[in-house]
């Protein structure tokens, strides 16, 4: 039991690391290709915010819109830390924090959905 | 170009180190230098704020595979509290009147402030009860943490539950009203009311703080508040800054996390105080 609640806190540990590498990765990647090209694929003073933007800028390797892509993985970070946390306590049968741990995840989705269709 | 991005990737370090250090966002470094150094607009210093909060909690918790210092159900369980006043709070917005808020969020930062000073001069870190709180042991709170400064095995209880989460509330809708970094009022819940030792408080709230701001990331990340030329720097600096934060803070002992914490947090209380005054410093 205990030796299985270490490799499952192993495995976390290590899901977590790949998730923040990987916005950082994308993030660097971006800021690169701004700094060599020294263009941003906008006009000045814009960059695109919604997802059909981001994703035909990146189709052409615009910085910005790989940046943004970026920035956005690294908000989902704490989206994956609470989802791998709800795996955590089921592994250790701990059904109270299941719950709980589960209405924080509802609460976050419904104030992430709020930022998307909202204001 | 390449000579802001390489000011704000050191800026972001920086902001990135104390942060994990404290259990704190950073803002209270990157608000000022951003819009008084580079003159950025406040609605992009927020939402650079933003990014640096999420990534000092990520940063944070990537630095060790294994967080031992981190109180897994304490975030949990509080995270409730904090996402659902943060999202009241800014629901509110401009419905409430801010100023009285401000002046009494003020008052409780430096009556943690004052606290902790008699903490530090009495020396008592971690609470020990014959008699555990009822509530905390049904909440299985109590925990224990390696401490790599005092070398040993830290047992602790928490204890004031309600009070705990109802400072939480208070600290989500301060986050979500006023705009402001909410990770301060989380160590405070923690450490001053529910009498959880400083390090594990710091590293609960790091984790916290992030959860609590990626429910508000997105509402700034699609309205066009978070500008890629400034936060790409800033959440690198942050990402690595907060990774060596977080080496730092298991090392030192707490006496010492506390004495940095103590000026800060009596800064920014009596800022808000005054700014709920109409004084804005």
């Amino acid at each position: 039991m205990q030796q299985e609640m270490n490799q499952v806190e192993q495995l976390i540990g290590v899901i977590l690391q790949i998730g923040v590498i990987i916005s950082a990765i994308i993030i660097g990647v971006g800021l690169l290709a701004l700094l060599i090209t020294g263009k941003s694929g906008y006009p000045a003073g814009s960059f695109p915010t919604h997802f059909g933007a981001i994703f035909s800028g990146i189709a052409q390797f615009k910085p910005y819109a790989i940046i943004m892509l970026g920035l956005f993985a690294l908000i989902l970070t704490p989206v994956l830390r609470v989802v791998v946390s709800i795996y955590a306590f089921f592994k250790e049968r701990d059904l109270l924090y299941v719950v709980i741990t589960t209405i924080v995840l509802i609460i976050l989705i419904f104030g992430m959905a709020i930022g998307y269709l909202g204001k | 170009m390449i000579h802001s991005v390489v000011i704000i990737l050191c800026v972001g370090v920086l902001a990135g180190i104390l942060g994990a250090i404290l259990g704190i966002g950073g803002g209270i470094i990157i608000t000022p230098v951003l819009t008084l150094a580079f003159g950025l607009d406040i609605k992009y210093a927020i939402g650079a704020s933003i990014i640096s909060v999420i990534a000092t909690s990520s940063g944070a918790t990537i630095a060790y595979v294994k967080d031992e210092l981190l109180n897994l159900r304490v975030a949990m369980f509080l995270e409730i509290a904090t996402t659902v006043g943060a999202i009241i709070g800014a629901v509110l917005v401009g419905v409430v009147h801010t100023g009285f808020l401000f002046i009494l969020f003020g008052l409780l930062l430096l009556f943690s402030a004052w606290n902790m000073y008699g903490k530090l001069k009495s020396g008592n870190e971690v609470l020990h009860k014959v008699e555990p709180d009822k509530i905390a042991q049904r909440l299985r709170l109590n925990s224990s943490y390696y401490d790599k400064a005092l070398k040993k095995q830290v047992d602790y209880q928490v204890e004031n539950v309600p009070a705990g989460f109802t400072v939480m509330f208070g600290a989500g809708l301060a986050s979500g009203l006023l705009g402001i970094g909410s990770g301060a009022f989380k160590v405070m819940a923690m450490d001053t009311f529910m009498k959880m030792p400083l390090k594990p408080s710091s590293a609960t709230s790091n984790l916290m703080m992030g959860v609590t701001a990626a429910a508000s990331a997105t509402v700034y990340f699609f309205n066009g508040s978070i500008k890629p030329q400034i936060a790409a720097p800033l959440a690198l600096g942050v990402l690595f800054g907060a990774t060596i934060g977080t080496r730092i803070m298991q090392r030192l002992k707490p006496r010492w996390i506390r004495i940095i914490f103590i000026p800060i947090i009596g800064y920014m209380g009596l800022e808000m105080v005054l700014k709920g005054f109409g004084v804005t410093i």
